[in-house]
């Protein structure tokens, strides 16, 4: 695979290869596209394989919405913060979560310490919920919740709350991340092994089908694996090895393809060469809809739509010359448009070292609406259909991503690869060469290795404020809730609960009743961990 | 023969960005180094315990959560209590500049932010385990 590079002589670029393996051309012509047909490979907007959009009028009827990542503190913080954002135009929230939420731990565990609010806000119960939810039109504005393992619960406290509010399960549209398997390959935030994790998201997936129609319960990331260090094919490929996993789970349930798989998204990753990246995305949509049409013979047309979320990631932002990413950002969210995307969010330029402040979150927001409302990038549907240099890359990529398929289908698929660490060595073996092509030069990123300037030049960013009174606040309210609850009840439903997860039923229900008593989201991870046990990190040194 | 630098590579805490860890880990590795690589959500304890069996020469953390201060205090208050005390801790991530100097009070002997070149990790290591 290696990584991208280009080979000089003298000053000439003699070669480019791209970080997917493609060797580029100086110049592309009709010969290069012969063997493609119109109808069969790219076709119309809004007609299969969709390679140039799943919408017919794509972003004059449909607008890209607009999602910063947001949440730290308290929930009352954040929901000023999102009430900010709404108020600045952002049409949809994505809410970040502290680490200790993500890993199923109460403000008042120890393992928590110094974690609490630290990268996103702190939920412990229902509690939290209703103030970082209140006033916030949840039949208008959907919810990204960036959680994994403990997806289950968030959102069936975001049910919950939803209803308490006067919204009813099938208006609300909830977006958890909830993609276990790439925790594992990256980012990090998985609790249970692998096999009953996908159960909970078996869990999700058929609940969602059933009582909240407008929830995606699944966003598959290939956002996070690439991030980790995976090449822009691999991330596509894992990602779709991910989907599959889930796929043949919930049809083991019983459930028609056409029951769930148009909810599913995926959120993806942004960065490097920029014309590898648009291929990735249109090649990516065609093989989705080919894959779920042929393989799992899906009926809906709707259930072949590749629905995403493109990101300009932090991968490619730099801590030398921060302002400098403000830039690339702009660039990022420019192959986003043009890649046909349904949301966007921007990692924000002082990301290398900070939580954004205020500031630089607005200038993510405000590079998205440039692009929408100032300078066309929605007057015409695909605008780059029919470049020669384009299309080619679009089959280009399209080979290398099933090459990759195809590796980790030969180990036995992604369960197994994850398991046994098959994915997790790729990754970081990439991430390897990757760093070591930048140190030796081989790679040019501006600020790093390229038009340094000195240290001080680096350092003019302004700082996001840890507020360490956050944990005292959290704990404080915990034990409030722990008083005034009734605990009788609460041990009972923990107790059904249980049983529910022994005997391998939806446990979605189940924690609906848990949360509604205010039990904690510690305490039923608690539950889950003594049924299911934890994952165990396969050694990949 | 030279003996070989033993360093285990940490994750403390609960943040789960592990992709300098082991690019470093790796590059560590290719210069010659013994890695042993804890894997992630680390307690103090547990990374003092790992380096007391593993009789290692030096501790990397890799920290990217913002909680470095809290995290290195408290693993040389242990590290102490274990009676290793006098191994080297080096420790990487997302380290503002301003913090460099209160984690070498602390008593990291080596702290290299996002961005640090390997040559820089690797001479240090060697030279630091020489001297």
């Amino acid at each position: 695979m290696g990584v991208a590079s280009y080979i000089k002589d003298g000053e000439d670029i003699k070669e480019v290869i791209l970080e997917s393996g493609i060797s580029i051309k100086p110049v592309y012509g009709p010969e290069d596209i012969k063997d493609l047909k119109y109808k069969a490979d790219i076709n119309d907007p809004g007609e299969y394989p969709f390679t140039r959009g799943i919408h017919k009028f794509m972003y004059r009827k449909t607008p890209y919405t607009m999602r910063q990542y947001s949440g730290f503190g308290t929930p009352k913080e954040t929901n000023e913060r999102f009430k900010f954002l709404i108020s600045q135009g952002q049409t949809g929230l994505n809410v970040a979560f502290d680490l200790p939420t993500q890993m199923g731990l109460d403000s008042n565990d120890p393992l928590a310490e110094g974690d609490v609010g630290r990268v996103g806000m702190a939920v412990d119960s229902l509690r939290d919920f209703e103030e970082a939810f209140k006033d916030i039109p949840l039949d208008r504005i959907g919810s990204g919740l960036t959680i994994n393992a403990v997806a289950s619960i968030m959102l069936a406290m975001y049910q919950v709350v939803a209803e308490k509010y006067g919204y009813s399960p099938d208006i609300i549209s909830a977006t958890p991340q909830n993609d276990i398997l790439k925790e594992m390959v990256g980012r990090g935030m998985w609790i249970f092994p692998v096999e009953p994790s996908i159960r909970l998201i078996g869990d999700t997936i058929e609940y969602s089908a059933k009582y909240l129609p407008r929830t995606n319960p699944v966003s598959v990331c290939g956002y996070h694996i690439r991030e980790s260090g995976a090449t822009p094919a691999q991330e596509i490929a894992y990602a779709f090895e991910i989907a599959s996993t889930y796929i043949d789970h919930v049809l083991q349930r019983g459930l028609n393809i056409d029951d769930f798989v148009h909810r599913f998204s995926f959120n993806l990753d942004i960065y490097g060469n920029f014309f590898e990246q648009i291929a990735k995305f249109r090649a990516a949509r065609k093989m989705w809809a080919k894959l779920i049409k042929e393989k799992y013979g899906a009926k809906n047309p709707r259930s072949l739509w590749f629905r995403m979320l493109a990101g300009g990631g932090g991968g490619g932002l730099t801590k030398e010359q921060p302002e400098v990413n403000i830039v690339r950002s702009a660039y990022y969210a420019m192959v986003s448009a043009l890649s046909g995307t349904q949301t966007m969010a921007l990692c924000s330029y002082d990301e290398a070292y900070t939580i954004p402040t205020p500031k630089a979150a607005l200038i993510s927001l405000r590079t998205m609406q440039l692009l929408l409302e100032e300078v066309g990038v929605r007057d015409t549907v695909d605008p780059l259909a029919g470049s020669y240099y384009v299309e080619w890359l679009t089959m280009e990529m399209e080979k290398k991503i099933r090459e990759e398929m195809k590796r980790v289908e030969d180990v036995g698929g992604m369960a197994h690869a994850v398991e046994n660490g098959y994915v997790q060595r790729e990754v970081a073996k990439q991430a390897y060469l990757f760093e070591k092509a930048l140190q030796e030069g081989k790679k040019i990123k501006i600020g790093v290795n390229k038009y340094v300037m000195g240290e001080k030049e680096a350092q003019k960013v302004e700082l996001h404020e840890y507020n360490s009174k956050v944990a005292g606040q959290q704990i404080k309210k915990l034990k409030e809730i722990k008083r005034v609850r009734d605990t009788r009840t609460v041990t009972q439903k923990l107790k059904d609960l249980e049983k529910a997860a022994r005997e391998k039923r939806n446990v979605m229900p189940y924690l609906i009743t848990c949360i509604k008593e205010y039990t904690t989201v510690g305490e039923m991870t608690k539950v889950f961990k003594e049924v299911f046990g934890e994952f165990k990190e396969p050694s990949i040194f | 023969m030279e003996k070989k630098i033993r360093i285990l590579i940490a994750k403390p805490g609960l943040d789960g960005h592990d992709r300098g860890a082991k690019v470093v880990a790796q590059a560590l590795r290719d210069a010659g180094m013994e890695i042993i690589y804890t894997g992630l959500h680390q307690t103090v304890d547990q990374i003092v315990n790992v380096a007391l069996q593993e009789d290692v020469d030096i501790i990397g953390l890799s920290i990217l959560s913002g909680a470095h201060i809290p995290i290195c205090e408290k693993l040389i208050k242990k590290m102490k209590e274990k009676g290793i005390g006098e191994k080297m801790v080096v420790v990487g991530g997302v380290i503002p500049e301003r913090d460099i100097k209160k984690l070498h009070d602390i008593g990291i002997k080596g702290v290299f932010p996002n961005g640090s070149s390997f040559d820089t990790i690797i001479t240090f290591l060697r030279d630091s385990i020489k001297g």
